[in-house]
């Protein structure tokens, strides 16, 4: 893949984890969080996503995020206070941005209006006017490369700027470093190399200031060059090279004129050459450990060369080495002197108080710091869980062979075995942990809906979430958007009241509905509650009356009139169904949450609220059986539906109406399911004593009991999607492979319970 | 074939069932095998016998006889297995025998004749003789039973 | 020899530019996502320049320039910082910090490498 279009890829991934922090830190300073790191951490969000954006030429976020970036400097600089009416706006923003980030990956289209009225809210926070482009000196928004950067004229300038020669020859450049240049680790001679390659150029060292030895600080800056540049580069160029340095030195550029000298104002007369050769020649006849070379010269580097060379005989004597003498006509390096480690007098030696300082943000940071990550490629977790599941259907037919070729339990093959077992399961576990995410990112994704269906219900929603922590297969998580997103929804709509109504009732005018999730036996359970009026069961049996779902003159209990609204066709109107523009019926949540092996149901108080309850399998990878006959038919009951196993006695079993029969419990009557004959593997009901019965909990608490001709006992087996291939059916939840290679059905027990209540039950005797 | 370069030539693999002769495209067989018993599924239409286990993965096993509207056999008697895949689904599809690979081209497609039979409507595609036999082309598309069951409850 | 420069930087994203960048240009490159992780990277490395980033959270531009500078192993590493704000402020706050030099955000990697060569031997 195009270098390129992979770093775009990555981009975009990144951006949506950026917009997740940018809302879960708005929703931090919303909920009263002053902290300075959380307002460092959403302005450094919308500022990665401007960098980034800006790099493939996005304009429309760029632009967008620029200003959302200046509101949020403002606020990082505390000239903005984060008040509920600034935060609410920003978040506004933050839902604007994640749209344009989104419409410049998919190529979809936004809201320009809603765009700009948020960029001129933003500036009205400000009161900064952003330009219409947004041009805040970011020079360049592609890749085209520049010529000699007119960027840098802008603010570099210190000296006057000497254009005034169109016809130059070239110029005449004076440069004296000060010690900072040094100390940021700028070189002299890399310099003078860029000015090189402008043109041609003369360098005269000039080192008048440079002291006696014994006084020399390796830190110090004591020599100036005098450079000639010859050659076509304009002003502009030559102060290029020195961008980086002229605020730590002494910069003079001077137009050279035909004649090739420079042209000196009045005041710079001083800086005659001349004079200059002068001045250094007194200070090398000054100098200490100054050889016999007293002549005038040509060439001042010469005499230096000189006398730093006899300045070296005398270094390797004394303790701050000055440092070796480099070639002549190249520029002494005072930085080099600075290596000696003995002598550290720079301006960022740590004192004490800074070093205590940085010290406490280092502790700071690690102890915020989370345990070491690594990124993995899914596809590779997938493929590794796929394979382990072989593994473990493997491990199953070998125990099955290794019992059907007679070997004693105590023997070491069969010992042997179990170890394996005991190692697969452990391998197992491990490996779906891997798989395992907390339902954050899907939780993550509900503040901001929460937001958009109150404002277009006209209704005030807080929401509350608890456990985001809690984990699960990535199978499950990715499955659990659209449920939650539709309960969320009705629970707004149709659950919490209108302020007003609120009001009237004693109740804080704005609703709150928690969202929660945590582990319950082996499963996890996410409840959506709300505090609003509850169900009204009078108008829902009404409605399940009038679109013929039950009779009109049925009775049915609390509980049962609030399942109704789980009926296929129930769905009442709904204010919301513009957003996904589909109907948004609780029978199509109910259905994703059976599809993925879960169970839900609801519970309503009135005047109070109502809350959704759904538990679901912690994977859809694996499962632990109970592995069971029914009809000459292998079939895997769920154990986490299994209450106990009963063998029934003919006492205790009643027939009850037409074909139906009930057995009793500890004195309580509960359903009895045969299942061979639900499922159409047998013809007959079976004689409830021949065979085994399992006592099972299906949705809503209710109960019944499964009867089957065996019970061959429990694994843990791999979860095959029956529906993939051919499609769903009735009863059935999945499918597994067992040791003898052969597929077996995984039991859905709500379903066949279900099933087996109403009058319909018959048809699942037809086998086709 | 020499004249597959000039115009579209495709390959298709016959098989037999009962008396009859048929083909599919081979780009839609992903495997042969032979019969494996298959567990059965309630609520299957007669034509579905079940499912198998190829490879970790759970398959459907339709009678294609059954399905064309020939009428059922002992499964035992059907020996093959030819695994198709129909659109994003992976089926195995229960047939005498496989025959032959054949290449030909669409000129040698005749149109389907206007019979009165559902199943001819539904499945074939075209005829062509082959050899001085009638080898019926079909289409796979429908072969499964419909997704959606009416809800019981 | 080619070059060895050290990007600290916390987005992936530009992360990935500058390496692609540094790469064809023929460099080596190291990498650090903060401040505190460019420190460590530093205990081990010496690069011949580096290039960081401002706003980065656990330790910024500024705080990781200082803590190179009193590193006397690392003081005399030029460093280039990545800026999207080229007001003369911030530029003159960087220098101030100690950065050698600035390269401005979107980079163009002509200019990068330019920049690398007028501070780098």
């Amino acid at each position: 893949m195009d270098p390129m279009a992979e770093i775009k890829a990555t981009f975009f991934q990144e951006c949506e984890e950026q917009l997740a922090e940018l809302e879960s830190g708005l929703l931090a300073m919303e909920g009263g969080d002053t902290d300075t790191e959380t307002v460092n951490a959403v302005f450094r969000a919308v500022h990665s996503v401007k960098g980034g954006a800006g790099a493939f030429g996005l304009d429309d976020l760029v632009r967008f995020a620029h200003v959302f970036e200046t509101t949020l400097d403002e606020v990082r600089a505390g000239r903005l206070a984060a008040t509920p009416e600034v935060v609410k706006p920003l978040l506004r923003s933050a839902d604007v941005l994640a749209d344009l980030v989104r419409a410049a990956r998919d190529g979809g289209e936004v809201d320009q209006g809603r765009c700009d009225a948020c960029a001129a809210e933003l500036s009205a926070l400000t009161g900064i006017e952003e330009a219409a482009d947004g041009d805040d000196g970011m020079g360049d928004l592609d890749f085209q490369p520049m010529a000699a950067a007119p960027v840098a004229l802008d603010f570099e300038l210190d000296a006057p700027a000497v254009e005034a020669v169109p016809e130059t020859a070239g110029w005449s450049v004076r440069f004296k470093p000060r010690p900072e240049l040094y100390a940021k680790a700028n070189e002299s001679v890399l310099l003078l190399r860029e000015l090189a390659r402008l043109g041609e150029i003369e360098v005269e060292l000039d080192a008048a200031d440079l002291p006696l030895l014994s006084e020399l600080e390796p830190e110090g800056a004591y020599l100036a060059w005098n450079i000639r540049l010859r050659g076509s580069a304009s002003e502009a160029d030559v102060r290029e090279v020195f961008e980086f340095v002229d605020a730590d030195c002494e910069l003079e550029v001077h137009a050279l004129g035909a004649d090739g000298e420079p042209m000196p104002t009045a005041a710079e007369a001083e800086l005659d050459i001349a004079a200059l050769l002068s001045m250094a020649q007194a200070a090398v006849e000054g100098a200490a450990a100054e050889p016999a070379a007293a002549q005038e010269s040509e060439t001042p580097e010469a005499d230096i060369a000189a006398i730093l060379a006899a300045a070296q005989a005398e270094a390797t004597e004394a303790a701050p080495a000055a440092d070796t003498a480099p070639a002549a006509a190249s520029a002494q390096s005072n930085r080099r002197a600075g290596e000696d480690r003995r002598k550290v007098d720079a301006p960022f030696a740590g004192d004490d108080k800074r070093t205590e300082k940085k010290l406490d943000d280092l502790a700071k940071a690690a102890a915020t710091a989370t345990a070491p990550t690594i990124r993995v490629d899914l596809d590779r977790v997938d493929r590794l869980i796929d394979l382990v599941g072989e593994l473990v259907i493997n491990q199953a037919m070998l125990a099955q062979r290794v019992t059907e070729a007679g070997l004693a339990r105590a023997s070491s093959v069969a010992m042997g075995l179990d170890e394996l077992e005991q190692l697969t399961r452990e391998i197992q576990d491990s490996v779906m942990a891997i798989r395992a995410q907390p339902v954050k990112s899907v939780f993550q994704r509900m503040p901001r809906l929460v937001r958009e269906v109150a404002s277009i219900t006209g209704k005030q929603v807080r929401l509350i979430t608890e456990g985001e922590g809690t984990e699960v297969d990535k199978t499950v998580i990715e499955r659990l958007t659209d449920p939650l997103t539709h309960m969320i929804r009705n629970a707004i709509d149709h659950g919490l009241e209108s302020p007003e109504k609120r009001v009237a009732a004693g109740k804080n005018p704005e609703g709150a509905v928690k969202l929660s999730a945590a582990h319950r036996s082996g499963r996890i359970v996410i409840e959506v509650a709300d505090d609003g009026g509850g169900i009204n069961r009078e108008r829902v049996k009404q409605i399940a009356i009038d679109k013929a779902l039950i009779a009109a003159d049925a009775v049915l209990t609390d509980e049962e009139v609030d399942n109704l609204i789980f009926l296929p066709g129930f769905s009442t109107a709904s204010t919301v169904s513009d957003i996904s523009g589909r109907g948004v019926g609780m029978d199509v949540v109910k259905r994703s949450i059976l599809d993925l092996g879960g169970r839900i149901s609801i519970t309503s108080r009135p005047g109070l609220g109502s809350t959704f309850s759904m538990s679901l399998p912690l994977t859809l990878a694996v499962l632990d059986g109970m592995v069971v006959t029914a009809g000459q038919q292998t079939l895997v009951a769920p154990l986490t539906a299994i209450i106990e196993t009963l063998q029934p006695k003919r006492a205790d079993v009643h027939s009850l109406g037409g074909s139906a029969r009930v057995i009793s419990i500890r004195g309580a009557y509960v359903p009895l399911v045969d299942v061979g004959l639900s499922l159409g593997y047998r013809a007959e009901p079976m004689d409830a004593e021949q065979g085994v019965a399992l006592l099972i909990e299906s949705e809503g608490g209710s109960r019944a009991v499964l009867l089957f001709d065996a019970i061959q006992g429990q694994r843990q087996v791999v979860i095959k999607s029956l529906e993939a291939n051919y499609r769903r059916v009735p009863g059935i939840a999945a499918a597994t492979i067992l040791g003898d290679g052969r597929v077996a059905l995984i039991l859905d027990v709500d379903t066949l319970v279900a099933a087996s209540r109403t009058a319909e039950a018959p048809k699942l005797l037809q086998a086709g | 074939m020499s004249e597959a370069a000039t115009q579209a030539g495709r390959e298709l693999i016959s098989f037999r069932v009962g008396a009859q002769e048929f083909c599919v495209d081979i780009m839609e067989v992903r495997e042969i095998r032979g019969w494996t018993p298959a567990t059965a599924l309630p609520q299957a239409p007669e034509f579905v016998r079940g499912v198998i286990n190829l490879r970790g993965a759970v398959l459907p096993i339709v009678d294609l006889g059954a399905r064309l509207g020939l009428g059922t056999a002992e499964p035992t008697a059907r020996h093959v297995i030819i695994v198709a895949q129909v659109q994003n689904q992976v089926v195995g599809l229960l047939v005498d025998a496989v025959s032959d690979i054949l290449t030909v081209t669409d000129d040698m497609i005749q149109p389907t004749p206007d019979v009165a039979s559902e199943m001819v409507r539904a499945f074939v595609r075209g005829l062509l003789a082959i050899d001085g036999r009638m080898v019926s082309f079909i289409s796979l598309d429908r072969v499964l039973p419909e997704r959606e069951l009416d809800h019981a409850a | 020899m080619s070059k060895t420069i050290l990007t600290v930087d916390d987005s992936r994203t530009m992360r990935d530019m500058l390496r692609l960048a540094l790469i064809d240009a023929g460099f080596n490159v190291l990498q650090a996502e903060d401040g505190v992780h460019g420190l460590e990277v530093l205990q081990g490395e010496t690069p011949d320049v580096i290039v960081t980033d401002i706003n980065m959270p656990r330790m910024d531009g500024y705080g990781f320039i200082e803590g190179v500078r009193s590193d006397a192993r690392c003081r005399t590493i030029p460093i280039l910082v990545l800026t999207t704000e080229s007001s003369p402020e911030k530029k003159m706050r960087a220098r101030d910090a100690g950065a050698t030099g600035w390269i401005v955000k979107p980079f163009n990697p002509e200019k990068l490498v330019d920049a690398i060569r007028r501070v780098a031997a």
